[in-house]
């Protein structure tokens, strides 16, 4: 999976590509945790539009970055999400949280 | 596990591999290469994908503590009408299978304990067994639909 940072004022924003599982959630994890331990980060945008494949490694890696952005009194959205990435994050009742957006832009307005 | 008999093996493959990360995707696409063979729609594919992931990730994760010491089997069966697919390890086991398979249970923050939900959710049976200390295997099931037959009686030809 291919993980891509980008950096505006306190946003960060992921654009992931590729398969989502145990293997790429560890590379996911540590880009991530660079810019949140190192940075102001409020804001995180995951734009996962061109994930393929995503099982329970990859929700968990999620997760724990919301856990992680909500304990800085941040917030999170999501952009896109395949059909079969959708049904694995609506199992998991991730979407009752964290807000999912088409596009990059409608989800900027739906960061506090 | 106690076998059960679905009938005459039509088809089957069978892998062994060390419990490393980079095997997980390799088994979920095996296993859907070998299922794109028979009649199940794309979304079925994709459903049996996280089942596998999920099975052969508790493997190397619990099993054999996310340490490359052990072996993994993955078989893939076709039957007439049933797909199955078979996850072993000779890992650490489960204590309370039951437990295990509740939702949330995970010791692991990282992780959601969602492991066993989404098999259930995507595979029509889930069956496990296990011992501490000897292993864990685990039963997916896939239930085939039979070809339709066309509408009429079939008259033999010739």
């Amino acid at each position: 999976m291919k993980v891509k940072v980008e950096k505006v004022k306190d946003t960060l924003i992921l654009r992931l590509k590729g398969e989502f599982d145990m293997l790429t959630a560890d590379e996911f994890r540590s880009a991530v945790d660079n810019y949140f331990d190192g940075e102001k980060v409020k804001k995180l945008v995951l734009d996962i539009r061109k994930v393929s494949f995503m099982d329970s490694s990859g929700l968990g890696a999620v997760l724990a970055r919301y856990k992680k952005i909500s304990q800085l009194n941040g917030s999170m959205v999501i952009v896109g999400a395949n059909p079969q990435v959708k049904k694995v994050l609506d199992l998991s009742g991730i979407t009752k949280i964290i807000g999912i957006y088409e596009d990059e832009k409608s989800a900027m307005t739906g960061l506090s | 596990m106690t076998v059960k008999d679905r009938g005459k093996v039509i088809n089957y493959v069978q892998m062994e591999f060390l419990s490393v990360p980079e095997n997980v995707s390799l088994s979920r696409v095996a296993v859907a290469s070998f299922a794109a063979q028979l009649d199940l729609t794309l979304n079925d594919l994709e459903e049996l994908k996280v089942a596998v992931s999920e099975a052969v990730s508790n493997s190397i994760i619990h099993g054999y503590n996310n340490k490359p010491v052990g072996k993994v089997w993955v078989s893939v069966m076709r039957y007439e009408k049933e797909l199955v697919i078979i996850v072993k390890d000779e890992g650490v086991g489960i204590e309370d299978v039951e437990k295990a398979m509740e939702a949330a249970y995970s010791k692991d923050p990282d992780r959601m304990g969602l492991g066993f939900v989404f098999m259930r959710s995507f595979m029509d049976e889930v069956n496990v067994e296990s011992e501490p200390g000897k292993g864990t295997t685990v039963e997916l099931v896939k239930k085939l639909e039979l070809p339709k037959q066309s509408s009429g009686k079939q008259t033999p030809k010739g």
